[in-house]
């Protein structure tokens, strides 16, 4: 062992020094020759003899040198110095085609390596956290309906912590999280912060430590306790200049003072994980007490003990939950059906298929540079072929031969792949900063070791696939024929076109496939944008509203009654009224029942809360469809009203008129529907809209303001006045901008976006390289047969029939590439339907269009060589031979 | 027909050099060859050249060692001596070719029995 590592060394050694070796070679040779010439006189020959004896026992000088060599060094490094020194010298030579084919796989590496990179940080890595495969994420309600449904109450959270045997222990977080609603001051103007409330052991059962300070005490997580919070290692560096002095001081939240005790570290991001598209600036410990009889109101997260499974935990889950809820709590309802998964699963689950469907269209790309490539590569060949037969008469092998294309090949993958690790780098590095896009983990996306190795298995795959067909076809070359110095026509152009006519072909087809795939992907994007969400978001915007109403009704509306006259008095704005939550931004449930009907613990209740001012509706640009909208007159004192959507109207009144009807569930007294709205898409553009119940301003207590304005102008030109106006009213206005109501449908739609885009765009590469291939096809065959051309059309062919001819030749190519393209598609569309909204997988307008689409481009493909062919003088081309 | 020269298996000539140096001390590339020629007789087909392969194996192995000198004519060669590691190799590759011929002479010996038989 110890000599052959030994021998290793040497060989390497002697690889880098060849000519000292070399010079000492020759030297002890002399030597050789000289000693046995000497013997050889002394034996009595004569010089000449001696000198020729001596030459014939050494045998060929050459040969001993060459084995020598081998013995000495790497003879294997040797030819493949020799290779890569001949393949740059090709490959500086043939400028344009290096280039174009480095273009293309660096495009098809970087479409693959960036993909890959997504795919790995949304769906493969483990998420960042300690022994994430512990981590279970607990959905009431089997996961089901809305955050009112699928959270628990406090009570449930605590017993089934207690009585469990799955779990080393269960933590909780409240999702209904505080955004920007909270200012933080004395620190220059005010800041408005976002922060989520976490149980006290959030952060251990996590497998957090802190990056500075501490985690929570458990003195700070009961009421009365010191008051701690922990910042997100973002909001440190930014807000703190990364000081850690702020560490054990106080700051001022709103009218609260708490104390820094500590910084999470910078590879724990809560919204990264729990709430994509947001970023959380700190976090409390949450007082359970505090929350105990507030209903639904923690999500649970837990951490199973060492070889315990989610799928015990859950079988122990149905058992352990209905004992628990028997032995006491009447209000358990949905938290007994409890489905627990992986915290991975519930992260990154429902994206899976999005995913693969993304990573097999982007091997699709790789799939078609492939063919393009191999195709370019026979072109070349084509013109190489003496140069091969040349090589090959010369004595090198089929195998040094087929080497030696190969590492073109490899050469040209190889800087492909650099350019599109170039390319890869800049799309995640884009993607990294793309905070508006509502996918967990997408702010880690990065080129990461797992992406470099990924980007090393693409090239070598890819240079092997579209190397080894041209290396096989060239080297297998009639080396007689080839050496003849005949014109382009014989029978290996032909073959050579034969099998370039199929790689067209094939490319065609895939090249169909991603066209109709993407197609149905973004006719259902279309659909999704299309849907009737219940309001109008073109020309409203939203801006938080801060106002201090001492917890009372009559001040709280008269400061509304005061805000919306102002702010409606300004020039410019048509609407104005505010709700504490905005649809597809956050949401909360509440029982809603018609009165006198029986209470079912089995019976889903729930409906979506809005609390609103008179107005909201028309700022909103809502349909009132009977009844009538809130006024100020709706006063505590006075009967308590409520506006109920038709989902909710369809629920608790089935074919009754509910206007004048009593509902119980909203707030402490009964309620009277005095009006039915249009649905609104509250969570989600492609979920239909659940029940959802509008409670007034002046009679509920919201949970912050959203002052929402309808305005034909931009909403920054109002900015200003809207805020002058909102600080008058009060000094303590925290400096926060409109949001375009637009906004929040974008994010909703951003995921489904963010994969019709990237689709779209490998389609419209795939398209780009199909028309390449066919163009490169034609275009050949043209040049192989301008002397043919030339003898028709000086035999009497016009020049209409010659171009009509070269375009038949285009479109025959074309049209058996799109029908196998099309036959794939189908079953292509069956894999993704599930991907589809509102679309057929068998869409007719998408495969028309699709197919009319991918045959206009290979005609102008196919047009250009078409023209040139046309335009072929018989002269010059007869001449030309 | 003559009897034709002795074609080399693999790995002979490594044995042969090593044994010559073992038997010989220190000697230079001519004086291996010679060597070699003049023990077997001239049974053997050995192109002299070949041997340098042989040497520079051996040296990267660790078993002979190289070093410039003067020979007894006052001529500068290159001479070669087993080393230690190469003794020990010696000893191996020496039993093995043993226990190898011996095995294979009494194999050779059975075709006769068979014939018998």
């Amino acid at each position: 062992m110890k000599d052959r590592l030994r021998e290793a060394i040497s060989r390497l050694r002697a690889f880098f020094h060849k000519q000292p070796l070399d010079h000492e070679l020759d030297a002890e040779m002399a030597a050789h020759l000289e000693l046995a010439i000497e013997e050889n006189l002394q034996r009595g020959l004569s010089p000449e003899e001696a000198r020729r004896q001596a030459l014939v026992s050494f045998g060929g000088v050459e040969q001993a040198k060459e084995k020598h060599r081998d013995a000495r060094g790497l003879p294997a490094l040797d030819v493949l110095m020799q290779d890569l020194r001949y393949t740059f010298r090709t490959l500086r030579r043939d400028r344009a085609f290096t280039l174009i084919a480095v273009l293309i796989l660096g495009l098809g590496i970087g479409a693959n390596v960036a993909v890959f990179s997504v795919v790995n940080t949304i769906l493969l890595r483990p998420l960042p956290f300690h022994d994430p495969q512990q981590l279970t994420w607990l959905a009431g309600n089997n996961g089901v309906g809305g955050l009112s449904d699928v959270t628990y109450r406090v009570d449930v959270y605590e017993e089934f912590q207690r009585a469990n045997h799955s779990f080393q222990d269960l933590t909780a977080f409240v999702p209904y999280y505080s955004l920007s609603e909270t200012k933080l001051m004395g620190r220059g103007e005010p800041r408005p912060v976002s922060f989520v409330w976490v149980a006290g052991n959030f952060f251990e059962t996590m497998g957090i430590r802190p990056a500075v300070g501490r985690l929570f005490m458990p003195e700070e997580c009961v009421r009365g306790g010191r008051k701690a919070i922990l910042l997100s290692y973002a909001f440190w560096r930014r807000q703190f200049a990364a000081n850690p002095a702020i560490v054990g001081q106080a700051i001022q939240l709103d009218d609260e003072s708490v104390t820094v005790v500590g910084v999470l570290p910078p590879t724990f991001d809560f919204g990264a994980v729990f709430a994509p598209g947001s970023k959380m600036d700190f976090f409390r410990p949450v007082f359970m007490d505090d929350i105990r009889t507030w209903g639904h109101m923690l999500s649970l997260v837990g951490r199973l003990k060492p070889g315990v499974t989610a799928a015990q935990a859950q079988a122990e889950s149905k058992i352990l939950l209905p004992q628990l809820k028997d032995s006491g709590n009447p209000y358990w309802s949905t938290d007994v059906q409890t489905t627990i998964t992986g915290l991975k699963d519930h992260v990154s689950g429902k994206l899976r298929r999005s995913l693969v469907v993304l990573w097999c269209g982007v091997g699709l790309i790789l799939l078609i540079v492939c063919v393009n490539l191999s195709n370019l590569l026979l072109a070349r060949a084509a013109t190489r072929s003496k140069e091969f037969a040349m090589r090959s008469a010369l004595g090198a092998g089929r195998a040094r031969l087929i080497r030696q294309l190969l590492t073109e090949s490899l050469v040209l993958a190889g800087t492909g792949a650099a350019l599109g690790l170039g390319f890869a780098f800049a799309i995640t590095t884009y993607l990294a900063h793309q905070g508006s896009i509502a996918l967990p983990l997408l702010d880690s996306v990065r080129v990461d070791g797992a992406a470099l190795a990924w980007t090393l298995l693409v090239a070598v795959a890819a240079a092997v696939l579209f190397g080894l067909v041209p290396a096989f076809k060239v080297s297998g070359g009639n080396l007689q024929e080839a050496l003849k110095d005949a014109g382009p026509g014989m029978s290996q152009g032909r073959k050579h076109e034969r099998l370039r006519a199929t790689l067209v072909i094939s490319e065609v087809a895939l090249a169909c496939v991603l066209l109709i795939g993407a197609g149905l992907l973004l006719r259902s994007f279309l659909r999704v944008l299309d849907v009737d969400l219940g309001f109008q978001p073109s020309h409203a915007a939203a801006i938080r509203v801060d106002y201090d109403d001492d917890g009372k009704a009559a001040k709280r509306s008269a400061i509304l009654q005061e805000i919306l006259g102002r702010v409606g008095a300004i020039p410019g704005i048509e609407a104005a009224g505010i709700s504490d939550m905005l649809p597809l931004d956050r949401n909360r449930s509440w029982d809603l029942r018609a009165k006198g009907k029986a209470f079912s613990k089995d019976v889903n209740d729930d409906a979506f809360v809005y609390i609103v001012t008179p107005g909201y509706f028309d700022a909103m640009g809502m349909h009132l469809r009977e009844g009538r909208d809130f006024n100020w007159h709706d006063t505590d004192d006075r009967e308590h009203v409520i506006i109920v959507n038709e989902a909710a109207a369809r629920r608790e009144w089935p074919g009754e008129d509910p206007i004048g009807r009593l509902a119980e569930g909203i707030g402490q007294k009964d309620t009277r529907v005095i009006g039915v709205i249009s649905d609104v898409r509250e969570s989600s553009l492609e979920d239909s809209s659940g029940p959802e119940v509008y409670v007034p301003a002046t009679q509920g207590t919201p949970e912050g303001a959203e002052l929402v304005v309808r305005t034909k102008l931009p909403p920054d030109v109002l900015a200003s006045s809207v805020m002058s106006t909102l600080r008058s009213l009060n000094p303590g206005q925290p400096a926060t901008e409109f949001r375009p109501i637009q906004q929040l449908v974008d994010r909703a739609t951003s995921p489904r976006r963010f994969f019709v885009l990237l689709v779209a765009s490998f389609a419209a590469l795939g398209l780009i390289l199909a028309s390449l291939g066919i163009y490169g096809v034609i275009s050949y065959s043209v040049t192989r047969q301008t002397q043919e051309i030339g003898i028709r059309m000086a035999l009497g062919a016009t020049a209409g029939k010659v171009q009509w001819g070269v375009i038949r030749n285009t479109l025959r190519l074309a049209l058996l590439g799109i029908a196998l393209g099309t036959a794939a598609s189908f079953g292509v569309a069956k894999g993704i339907a599930s991907l589809l909204f509102g679309t057929e997988p068998t869409d007719p307008p998408t495969f028309g269009a699709m197919i009319l689409l991918l045959s206009a481009v290979a005609l102008a493909a196919g047009y250009i060589p078409a023209r040139r062919a046309s335009r072929i003088d018989p002269m010059i081309a007869l001449r030309s031979n | 027909m003559a009897e034709s020269k002795l074609d080399l298996m693999k790995g002979t000539l490594d044995l042969m050099v090593l044994q010559t140096l073992a038997a010989m001390g220190s000697l230079h590339g001519y004086g291996i060859a010679r060597r070699i020629e003049q023990v077997s007789a001239d049974k053997v087909l050995l192109n002299q050249g070949t041997i340098y392969a042989a040497l520079v194996r051996l040296q990267y192995r660790g078993w002979i060692s190289a070093a410039w000198g003067t020979s007894a004519k006052n001529r500068r060669a290159k001479f070669y001596s087993i080393t230690r590691n190469g003794r020990k190799q010696l000893a191996e590759d020496a039993a093995y070719w043993r226990r190898l011929s011996g095995v294979m002479g009494r194999v050779l010996a059975m075709q006769d029995e068979g014939a018998k038989l």
